[in-house]
């Protein structure tokens, strides 16, 4: 295996890419109690159409996530009970761009491993098991429809984009999903749970030669090449729509400004480029900056106040939001500051401080195995490494904050949008 | 390996820390503990809220935010926490550790002093606090607990709480109020803050690389105010043995699309103080703790009642609290099945499957415990609160021991107390 070392963050990082052709990455932790896997295809909410071997496939909004609820049925029975019985707890998700099957164990790892590779790889539907998941989703749909941070975030990407399908949510509608069949659910597993096209992070207590050991026994490479899913017709430049309002049973206005960036290249690029959205955010609205002071003075916003950049295949956007007694008036000042930027530049001094803040926030955020592991599966499928970013610290300049604010913070690329309170009670 | 020591800075002052190298940040926080009382519970809340907003060296968001910036970004968050009739209320603060810094300097030094500011050198107007900070604040905190309706499984869990414990302490959210916190003035809230500096239990909790002596040196030195008076008494947790009888039922009305159901039941008097105390915890595992739990296997995936349905436990008053969502027309269902999963318990039928999958689970999930300074830091809160010295890893070490009829027994003891149940309007 190669090890790579990143001194700066104290961190190595072991690579191996084993013959069926599945990456896989381990952070050795000799020092904790436990150990954690993270098993991850290049599959989300938003590939719902895609080329397999010279056929098109257009498949329902939800399949991503609802294939996730039934990857863990195995013939013997339950999978997340079988790791729950080796003292592991496991869990999964499915996000617009991947979907991740993960657990963590104190004991018993290598068998726990074995258990979670296989039950990825092997799928086992019956009609009448996705009849019966029908049911579970569209309770989980419910649920999510009274989610007013989901139901804002959803609404905003619907606002921002045309046709990329990162607008589509990503568990579906009850009426969507009642199209699933298990041959869809085969179709799609086929496609995209190629080791090829998967990932396997694991950080712990662990021996990195042992874990690319068992997941070469585990795993085989059938079944061809992964296919190649579809963004859409090309995005213009502009947001769809520059407000979106919903009512919902919340107490106060829920928010989220959005700002449609440029497509990301692909790489290390792409993921300095997610790192530049994120001082841009600082800078502009983050809190540090003198339009946050502002804008909390004013009590147009509250400590739940939260913003950064998001980077996926084909998009890019910054997102800022939480509660606000006036969401139109946070969006017009955002804007505002984003000119007065345009005309003043930044503070020098500030930018410094707030370049050393976001730095250790980052090196903090190492803590967990989660964000190691899931931000390595993240980085991998967009062709970079996560532990590359004090480089890319060092790379990014004050102007290039100055010239993204500039060119991507406008009128024309944001939408707003809001979910106004309704009668709460009966 | 991590070294954990505890000693008292001052009378009802306390220091743990947790020596460690394998976190790339130090954590840090100051917790005042005091009786969760409907008379002083909002003012409480609020002051961690507007120490933040600004000290006499630093007495605004733009100051304090440089002064957190280059100390490497590091974080101090007001907090409130309820464990059992205790209002816990300070800050907690992750710095970044000297290791990791660019150029060798030391934040800790720079950290402590600032923690220390916060909490007892707000910026003053008129010998008390900026009345635009405590109506800014008192603002937000009111919109915070009307917005606790937002997120509909925590309420239905918060409005069981308190309709199972109305007229009890317990029965207080941990926020307070919306009216008491509206009545909020600069004047009394300072009167507040000087009871709180002199009268409440004080528990600071330090994980990280640095020394426990150099921690220590720090905090005397930042903290010296806070060691130098006060009368501190330890607060208390009353514990109510049995379930009402009958049990009440309640329902609330909501524009929701899912229904949320949920089950109050007492433990009788078992509590984490309680000998039985690993057997509880062990049969609330199996009853709904996690995914190996009857809840999860029976209400959910067998019978697939609803989307969630899981238990928790508060050790120190006493209390199994389940909560599921559920579609509106199988609250009858849910809600026997529920209580059958229960039954079978106490009837004995746990499975081998069952009974050591949650053991493991339960086992597991404190060993973990000592690899997140998050986790342990509410762990050992919650042992401070219940006046406790028990290592999560002799916790792991009880639950081996106990048996299927121990379980069985502590199920026994369960009664109904409180049913909720959150419904969508009618047509």
């Amino acid at each position: 295996m190669e090890r790579l070392e990143f001194p700066r963050v104290g961190e190595e990082m072991y690579r191996h890419v084993l013959d069926n052709g599945l990456t896989v990455f381990v952070f050795p932790k000799p020092e904790y109690q436990k150990s954690y896997a993270f098993f991850a295809t290049c599959y989300g909410g938003m590939d719902l159409r895609f080329e397999k071997d010279g056929v098109e496939h257009e498949t329902p909004a939800g399949v991503a996530h609802f294939l996730e609820h039934k990857m863990f049925d195995t013939p013997q029975g339950n999978a997340l009970q079988t790791l729950a019985e080796g003292g592991a707890s496991p869990n999964a998700f499915t996000s617009n761009d991947i979907t991740g099957y993960y657990f963590e164990s104190t004991d018993h790892f290598e068998d726990n491993l074995r258990v979670l590779l296989s039950f990825v790889s092997v799928p086992y539907f019956t009609q009448e098991s996705v009849d019966k998941e029908q049911g579970i989703i569209g309770q989980e749909i419910g649920m999510i429809e009274d989610n007013p941070d989901w139901k804002v975030l959803s609404n905003l990407l619907a606002a921002l984009y045309r046709s990329h399908p990162i607008r589509v949510s990503v568990a579906g509608s009850v009426e969507s999903i009642s199209h699933i069949t298990a041959d869809t659910l085969y179709a799609c597993h086929r496609a995209f749970y190629h080791p090829a096209n998967m990932v396997l992070c694991v950080a712990g207590n662990v021996d990195p030669e042992r874990v690319a050991a068992i997941a070469a026994e585990v795993l085989h490479g059938e079944g061809g090449t992964p296919a190649v899913a579809d963004q859409g017709q090309p995005e213009p430049e502009g947001a769809e729509q520059t407000y979106v309002e919903q009512a919902m049973a919340v107490a106060g206005p829920v928010f989220q400004i959005g700002v449609k960036g440029d497509v990301p290249p692909y790489g290390g690029e792409g993921l300095k480029l997610e790192l530049l959205g994120d001082l841009a955010c600082e800078m502009l609205l983050g809190s540090s900056s003198p339009l946050y002071a502002k804008l909390y003075r004013r009590g147009l916003i509250n400590r739940g106040f939260t913003y950064g950049c998001q980077i996926t295949r084909g998009a890019a956007f910054l997102a800022a939001g939480g509660e606000s007694k006036n969401p139109k008036a946070v969006c017009r000042a955002v804007l505002e500051e984003a000119e007065r930027i345009g005309r003043e530049g930044l503070d020098e001094e500030l930018w410094q401080r707030v370049k050393k803040g976001v730095y250790g926030a980052r090196v903090r955020g190492l803590n967990t195995f989660e964000n190691l592991c899931i931000g390595q599966a993240q980085s991998f499928f967009y062709g970079g490494n996560l532990l590359d970013f004090p480089q890319w610290f060092q790379e990014i300049s004050r102007q290039d904050v100055e010239e993204l604010i500039g060119r991507w913070v406008t009128e024309e690329r944001t939408a707003l949008s809001v979910i106004k309170p309704k009668e709460v009670t009966a | 390996m991590s070294q954990v020591t505890r000693r008292e800075l001052a009378q009802g002052v306390w220091l743990r820390t947790v020596h460690t190298n394998k976190f790339k940040s130090s954590y840090l926080s100051v917790t005042f503990l005091v009786p969760l009382e409907e008379e002083t519970a909002s003012e409480n809340a609020l002051i961690p809220y507007v120490l933040r907003r600004g000290t006499a060296a630093c007495p605004d968001l733009e100051s304090l935010s440089a002064r957190l910036d280059s100390c490497y970004g590091g974080s101090v968050e007001p907090v409130v926490r309820k464990k059992g009739e205790t209002q816990c209320l300070g800050f907690v603060a992750g710095f970044l550790d000297d290791a990791y810094t660019l150029e060798g300097e030391s934040v800790l030094e720079q950290a402590i002093p600032l923690v220390g500011e916060l909490l007892l050198d707000p910026v003053r107007e008129r010998g008390r606090f900026r009345s635009a900070y405590v109506k800014g604040e008192r603002d937000n905190m009111v919109d915070r607990i009307r917005s606790q309706i937002n997120d509909k499984r925590r309420y239905a869990l918060m409005r069981l709480g308190s309709l199972m414990c109305q007229g009890e302490d317990y029965g207080v959210d941990r926020l307070g109020d919306e009216a008491r916190t509206a009545a909020v003035t600069p004047d009394s809230l300072w009167q507040r803050y000087q009871e709180l500096l002199r009268s409440a239990w004080v528990e600071i909790y330090y994980c990280g690389s640095a020394e426990p002596e150099r921690v220590e040196q720090l905090l005397r030195r930042a903290l010296a105010p806070l060691l130098e008076q006060g009368q501190r008494s330890f607060p208390a947790c009353q514990v109510r043995a049995h379930g009402a009888q009958p049990p009440r039922y309640e329902v609330e009305q909501m524009d929701v699309t899912q229904g949320k159901l949920a089950l109050g039941f007492r433990t009788g008097g078992l509590t984490c103080w309680s000998p039985e105390f690993p057997a509880l915890l062990l049969c609330n595992a199996v009853f709904g703790g996690s995914t190996l739990s009857k809840l999860f296997l029976n209400v959910r995936e067998r019978l697939s009642l609803c989307y969630y349905a899981s238990s928790m436990l508060e050790k120190m008053k006493g209390l199994v609290l389940v909560s599921s969502g559920i579609e509106f027309d199988k609250v009858d269902t849910a809600r026997e099945e529920i209580l059958a999963q229960l039954d079978a318990i106490r009837a004995g039928q746990v499975e081998d499957g069952e009974l050591e999958g949650a053991r493991r689970s339960l086992i597991s999930a404190y060993r973990a415990t000592l690899d997140s300074q998050s986790q342990l830091e509410e762990y050992w809160l919650g042992q401070a609160a219940a006046g406790m010295e028990v290592e999560p890893q002799q916790l792991a070490a009880l639950l081996e021991g106990v048996t299927l009829e121990q379980v069985r027994q502590a199920a026994e003891k369960l009664e109904l107390d409180t049913v909720y149940f959150l419904t969508g309007l009618e047509e």
